[in-house]
This record gives C-alpha cells, structure tokens and sequence, in this order.
C-alpha cells in the first residue's frame, strides 16, 4: 500500500475505521482514503428502516437541496455515487453492523458478533433512525398497511385513503409524495401549526389531496391482518374519532443510532453524542462523531456531509500528532 | 440482471415456480426502491454461493403488478420462499446476508 502512514496487514491494526455509510461516514472516507489512511467502513446492514447502508436518503425520492444537482437527485442515486467515490480511493466496505465496541484502550476493538477488529482512531457516524409511535400493533401491521418507506410502498396505495402522521418536513415530504398514488392523504399532527420549512408548507397546503387534522394524535391501529383504519384522539378536546384508510405512514421525528456507545462516550440525555464545538472531538482521544449521530439541530444531507469531512480532517491530523 | 439470478414477469411466474427442482426465493422489487437496493448485492452473493441449492428469482412489482397483489404484497422488498410450488415463506423489509441466510436455513440441505 504504497505512501500509506501505516498498512493495514490482518494482524496490524487499521489507521481508521468508520461505522455508518451516509452522507458523514462516505464523505469521511472520501477524505480519509485520499490521505492514504486506507479506511475501513462498516457500512450497516440492509433494512428497510433509515438504519441501512446509505442512510435516511436511501429512502427519499428527489433531494432538491444538495448543491451540484440542479434538476434534483434521488436520494438512493446520490448515495450509491457517495459509495462509488470513497471505493475509488480505497475503502474498504464491509456490509455489517458492529455488534460491540471496546474504546477503552488504544488500539481501539470493534466486533461483528464473533469477528474482531482493531484500529488507532474510529469514526462514528451511525446517523439517526426514525421513531414509531410506540403501539403494540406496529409490529403486527408493517408490511401490511403500515409502512416505514413512502418511496417504497406507496405505489400500493393507489386509489386509497391514507393517514401520515408528523409535522415537519419529512412528514409533508412523504404526504406531498403519496398524493401521487393515494385518494386522500390526512396529515395527522399533535399541535396547530407544522415545524417544517416554509416551501414544504405551500406544497402541502396548496394540495388539494391534503388535509390536515390538527392538534391530533393516533393511538390505535384498527386491522387484524391488514390495516382498515386508525383511531385518533384530539389533544385538546379528548374526544375520540377514527378514520377509515388502508395505509399509514409515521414521520414522527428521529432518535440517534447510540445504543453502541452507551456507557463508552458521553452524549446528551437524548442520546445524541457530544462533540467539543467546532470540531468532531468526542470525550475519547482519538475517536470521532460525525453527521446526525452528534447534531439534533440541522439534520440536512449536506451539514452530515461537511461534517464527514472535518471528522477524517481531525483524525488524520490526530494520527499525524501521535508520531 | 446479475449473473445466476431469474427474471420473472407475469407470464413465466406459475410455470417457473412450480416446475423449479430446488426452493426459490423471490424477491419482489422495484426500480424506485432504495432498500431493494441494497439487497441486491446480497442476492446475488447468495445465489452464486448457495447455487444448486436455491434459486434466487426477482419480480418487478412495478411492470407485473398482478403477481405482486395476486399475493398481496403491500411493501417492498418482500421476499418469498416457494416450494414444489406452494409459498412457504414470507418476510417483509429489507435484511442483511447473515439474517437472510439463518431464514434460508431451513430450505437448504447441509452436507451429509
């Protein structure tokens, strides 16, 4: 591995290794890799929840606010270009979730179930996942009405009623994208007024496929085998309702992917991770947090992606400082 | 199409199903898919190391619509394990390799 500052051999160490694929952990391994520090990523595992190789993009449809793409892109397609270009420099990618980590002492351990790997620095950008609503009957209707991929499955709805439940932008996202295919779409929403961006407002309310139940909340999922409606109670009044739709979509918001980490570096009591302001320091010398995993606050795909890239900046300059 | 992977459309679905000598995992996707996606790969590692032992087929939901809500598939990627030609498995969402092999298992024959 020529010009490398140290070779990955199966009993040395690996200079980096870097846990999560999307737009933080690619861009890290873009920079990493182009320093010669041949990076090794755990990409995640396939899933159909946001907590997959490629992250939350993967299942967005036209991202219209990353620069560089003027008639928008599909999130999927610009995460597969993300991947292409850190494998270009030599990334190693290897399809699995890290099941424990030891951070500990140096060299730092990493394992995937029974398999173990060791490396100087870590870079952690296990990103965010979104929440259910926490009923019992979630489990039961995945799949079979209740979906946690609008790009996926809304093709199914064509012609029905449907419910999505949220106020921000992921939310009117989804439910502006559904009108494609769905009858109706009532947008579900605990307060009065929505948290997301002003362009998604006027897309939204100026469907006529939309309708907004506000100040609402849905606490029951009505179907044994398929869904056939969702009961919702209104937050102020207390009164009950239900309506009759075959599908329902959750864009509630999103919890950190930290579970890894708890006990071993210090994060807030949301779970997010704490970095030192300005830069991708975490509490442990030599590891490094990066995109939604360490940043309740912008959650865009391009802050994720600039932070990638102060992450593989600060390690490589961190390893440089231990010679 | 990956390399050892099966095209089916609505017109070869019954035929191919039911006259295939090993289990066939059916994979029921679409273009616009992000998750079907990423388990592309892990398809074709998969039929290339469990050749001759199952069959890995792949449906377009998008151009053969009737086979996906003939069996009500309501979310992709779904993915069904058929034998002598009955659905003997049904699995929602994406998963990784390992998962989907330990789900596979029972559908292999080990080594005697």
């Amino acid at each position: 591995m020529k010009g490398s500052l140290m070779s990955n051999t199966a009993n040395s160490p690996h200079n980096v290794i870097i846990i999560g694929s999307g737009p933080a952990g690619l861009t890290a391994a873009i920079y990493a890799a182009r320093a010669n520090l041949a990076p090794l990523v755990f990409e995640g595992e396939p899933s159909s929840s946001s907590d997959q190789p490629g992250g939350q993009l993967m299942l967005t449809t036209d991202v219209e606010n990353y620069p560089g793409f003027p008639e928008g892109v599909m999130g999927p397609d610009l995460m597969m270009k993300f991947r292409e270009q850190a494998a270009r420099f030599n990334t190693t990618f290897i399809t699995e979730k890290v099941t424990k980590v030891d951070f500990s002492k140096r060299p730092f351990t990493v394992w995937v179930r029974d398999t173990q790997y060791s490396a100087q620095t870590i870079i952690v950008s296990t990103g965010a996942q979104s929440i259910m609503l926490g009923l019992e009957s979630e489990t039961r209707l995945i799949g079979h009405g209740l979906s946690t991929c609008a790009t996926c499955d809304g093709f199914f709805f064509r012609g029905q009623e449907i419910v999505v439940v949220g106020g921000g932008d992921s939310a009117l996202e989804e439910a502006t994208f559904l009108t494609k295919f769905a009858s109706k779409v009532t947008l579900v929403h605990r307060r009065d007024s929505l948290r997301a961006s002003k362009i998604m407002q006027d897309r939204a309310r100026s469907n006529p496929k939309i309708e907004f139940k506000w100040n609402s909340k849905v606490t029951e999922l009505l179907g044994t085998d398929k869904l056939n409606g969702v009961g919702i109670v209104d937050t102020v009044t207390g009164e009950r309702s239900q309506l009759n739709v075959t599908g329902l979509f959750i864009a509630i918001g999103h919890r950190p992917n930290t579970d890894l980490f708890k006990g071993v570096l210090e994060m807030e009591d949301t779970g997010y991770l704490k970095t030192r302001p300005g830069s991708s320091y975490t509490n442990v010398p030599g590891v490094f947090a990066c995109g939604d995993v360490q940043d309740h606050t912008y959650r865009q795909a391009i802050t994720a992606a600039g932070s990638g890239c102060i992450a593989a900046i600060d390690c490589e300059r961190w390893l440089e400082s231990q010679h | 199409m990956a390399e050892g992977i099966i095209t089916l459309t609505s017109a070869n679905f019954d035929e191919t199903v039911k006259s295939s000598t090993t289990p066939i995992l059916v994979d029921f996707w679409a273009e616009w898919c992000g998750p079907c996606k990423t388990i592309a790969p892990v398809l074709t590692e998969i039929a290339k190391e469990q050749a001759g032992k199952v069959t890995i087929a792949k449906l377009n939901v998008d151009e053969h619509g009737d086979i996906a809500q003939r069996f009500n598939v309501m979310s992709i990627p779904t993915l069904m394990v058929f034998h002598n030609g009955e659905m003997k498995k049904r699995m929602i969402g994406a998963k990784g390799k390992t998962q989907l092999l330990a789900e596979l298992a029972e559908f292999i024959p080990t080594k005697s």
